[in-house]
């Protein structure tokens, strides 16, 4: 897709990017000390940090990839909300105030705290870098599909600003500015998408007209012998057909020297306008027949059926948000599925008319239902999808690290309160962005992260440069939380304690300034290399990771008197390498490697369900083995103890 | 060794709470687990209607997300009042 960056766009932009900018300069002068740079110096109020909470978790994937989801496959996409928020649970009954009280600026303190263990430290501190490096893969590519439409500048483009700024950012201030940043932008986002879900109410659903996207031309087929030889339309000459399946037939036809695609419906032997992407012979990239500048490639999704009460409507007025749902559930939405033809060097994305009910209900992305086809790793993806979200907050590092910045537990406890409940809120918008952007024909194909951004943009530019520049300034915030988590992790974790530096205040904020700028660009050039998978997608790999690496550990490590500090290293070593072999070899990454994903030898898309209770099973048989290291501790920070 | 990096008093009402959290959590962890075994075992069930004209699916899932705010504010209000009875001077 090809945009047109709008001058307001632009502004908005500068002057939220300036505005962060400004604040990180404003707290450099304060950050002096390890504890203001990595831990906010703890005295941040617990209300303020609630929000940066929010601000933390309500990434990229959240606002980008869950509304695309939501867009692209109906109720499946907030199934990450539902987790995502599950998450939240364990993280205030489970982990909260002892995190609190056995840490001091990272999450490795908490784990090592009973044990002043070198192997943890190692451990800790390599796990905390890798989660955080997969966390950042989406967040990265999420600022690159943003700044497409929003200053009409190539996807490296973005990802390469946000890079530098978040540099900027963590290398001048810490944490301090960056839970400043998180809380204004978390408030911003909140409450710029209850405005967007507002207006989503009030426009209620249309069915598509001229003036507002495009109408799909139809033709009919000419047929004989079962084979389409042309079109009774004589402006189209017939050039070929290839049956994909017995259910999928595309025939090509040219007009006015332009290629053109459409797809059969074989019932009413009608064809339907696609969009498609081919190369030419010249090996440049063809937009529907013509180059991108042409902007022949246009935005999609769209209600072909709206039903109300039992009878057939063109719109419906203004509706309210239960209305709106069950209006969805009896009408029907046009989705866009994709489907290459490799002997023509072309992809091509087709209506698929879908009833309402599979939009609001489960099945169009995780197979679950056996009538539906459903195989048994079809349903295993659905469960360990679940199990990653729910377990995979409480063990993310830059999360973990926001329970330091307050002044004491009950702060921890009713931060994260309040996180809950600015997330949860959120996340039931998320149904209504998402659900929005599937039916008023501005989805771009191309990206699915873009969705709620284009939706905005439906309503008016001034709304879609306000929330384009929160969803940036989203991006920033998250990135600059990971950075400083693995910047501690590399920093404080690894050289200060693990190699024994010996470093005084000053040398480890340098250190961590230094760590910063590496993760930063080793950021930039993945997200540059995974351009084009859905953030919400990558995110729920980081939580499946996050949760096999850490999460045994920190449970076991509070409520099981027998864990030992050999047990906790080799946890953390199973989790990350068993959860990371998995993705390696999942389905989705063969695809990324050009391969048939049929040929994957790990049918799981997220490896939770395998490499979780792994990473437990292993933290228990070390730590039986080792019981003799425990008589050597050197403190029981135990519960109750 | 490691200490936290604000000052903290010690908290005699530490055990207490996390009893409750662990009872808490293990409340929505069953409600969470009937949400997953539903579309395990019998995702039709989820298009049903049982709420009005909204179907299981819509009420089950906004339902966990309003469980998981309601049941925090419940485990602030038990916490804080446990501290305040255990944690005086």
């Amino acid at each position: 897709m090809i945009y047109d960056a709008s001058v307001m766009a632009v502004i908005i932009f500068i002057i939220f990017v300036g505005a962060v900018l400004a604040l990180s300069f404003y707290f450099a002068g304060k950050t002096k000390s390890a504890a203001s740079y990595y831990a906010a110096g703890g005295q941040i109020h617990w209300g303020v940090n609630g929000i940066a909470f929010a601000g933390d978790y309500l990434s990229a994937a959240s606002f980008l990839g869950i509304c695309g989801m939501i867009a692209y496959s109906g109720y499946d996409g907030f199934l990450y909300s539902i987790g995502y928020l599950a998450g939240w649970v364990v993280a205030l009954f489970i982990v909260a105030e002892p995190l609190k009280r056995l840490g001091k600026f990272t999450f490795t303190d908490a784990l090592d705290s009973r044990f002043n263990s070198k192997s943890i430290k190692l451990t800790a501190s390599i796990s905390t870098l890798i989660v955080s490096v997969f966390y950042l893969i989406p967040q990265m590519v999420g600022a690159g599909d943003l700044v497409v439409p929003l200053l009409g500048l190539p996807h490296w483009a973005g990802v390469m600003i946000v890079g530098s700024i978040v540099i900027l950012i963590v290398a001048t201030a810490g944490m301090t500015s960056t839970t400043y940043v998180q809380f204004i932008k978390g408030s911003l986002l909140i409450i710029f998408s209850t405005i967007l879900t507002i207006y989503i109410l009030s426009n209620g659903l249309k069915l598509p007209s001229a003036d507002k996207g495009h109408i799909f031309t139809e033709l009919d087929a000419v047929i004989s012998d079962g084979k389409v030889t042309g079109t009774t339309d004589p402006a189209y000459i017939f050039k070929n057909s290839y049956d994909i399946d017995k259910n999928l037939t595309f025939v090509k036809f040219e007009k006015e020297n332009i290629t053109q695609w459409f797809k059969l419906n074989k019932e009413s032997g009608k064809l339907s306008e696609v969009l498609f992407v081919s190369t030419a012979e010249d090996g440049k990239k063809l937009y529907n027949g013509e180059p991108k500048e042409a902007k022949k490639f246009f935005q999609v999704g769209h209600l072909s059926k709206i039903i109300v009460d039992g009878k057939e409507v063109d719109q419906t007025g203004a509706v309210g948000p239960f209305e709106f749902l069950s209006d969805i559930e009896q009408s029907e939405v046009v989705r866009f599925a994709k489907k290459d033809i490799k002997e023509e060097k072309t992809t091509v994305w087709y209506q698929n008319p879908t009833q309402g009910k599979k939009m609001v209900t489960p099945g169009l992305m995780y197979k679950v239902s056996s009538k539906a086809g459903a195989t048994f790793w079809d349903k295993m993806n659905f469960v360990s999808l679940m199990l990653a979200l729910f377990l995979g907050t409480s063990a993310l590092p830059h999360i973990l690290i926001r329970y330091y910045t307050v002044p004491s537990q009950r702060a921890a406890r009713k931060s994260t309160i309040v996180a809950i409940a600015a997330i949860g809120f959120f996340y039931i918008l998320t149904l209504y962005m998402g659900l929005g952007a599937s039916i008023n024909g501005v989805l771009d194909v191309e990206s699915s992260n873009m969705s709620g951004p284009l939706l905005a943009k439906y309503f008016g530019v001034g709304l879609f440069s306000i929330i384009s520049a929160i969803a940036f300034a989203t991006v920033l915030g998250t990135v600059a939380g990971l950075i400083v988590a693995s910047s501690g992790a590399i920093a404080h974790d690894f050289m200060d304690k693990y190699l024994d530096m010996k470093m005084d205040d000053k040398a480890k904020v340098k250190a961590g300034k230094y760590a910063a700028l590496g993760v930063g660009v080793f950021a930039i050039i993945l997200g540059i290399l995974f351009k084009g998978m859905n953030v919400s997608f990558l995110v729920g790999l980081a939580f499946a990771v996050a949760a096999s690496a850490n999460l045994p550990a920190i449970l076991f490590l509070l409520f099981w008197e027998k864990t030992t500090a050999k047990g906790i290293s080799w946890s953390i070593i199973t989790g990350i390498s068993s959860s990371v072999f998995i993705i390696l070899l999942s389905p989705t990454m063969y695809e990324k490697y050009g391969i048939d994903r049929a040929l994957a030898p790990i049918p799981l898309d997220n490896p939770g369900i395998i490499s979780i209770p792994l990473a437990a099973i292993v933290l228990v048989i070390v730590s039986l083995m080792t019981q003799k290291d425990n008589s050597s501790k050197v403190e029981n920070y135990h519960l109750g103890k | 060794m490691h200490g936290p990096a604000a000052k903290l008093d010690e908290d005699f009402a530490a055990k207490k709470k996390s009893n409750l959290g662990l009872i808490l959590f293990f409340i929505y962890l069953l409600i969470y687990s009937g949400f997953v075994f539903i579309g395990l075992y019998n995702p039709e069930l989820f298009g049903e209607h049982v709420l009005g004209k909204q179907n299981l699916a819509i009420v089950y899932g906004f339902g966990l997300i309003i469980l998981a705010i309601v049941m925090g504010f419940v485990y602030n209000l038990m916490c804080t009042s446990i501290e305040i009875k255990m944690n005086k001077k």
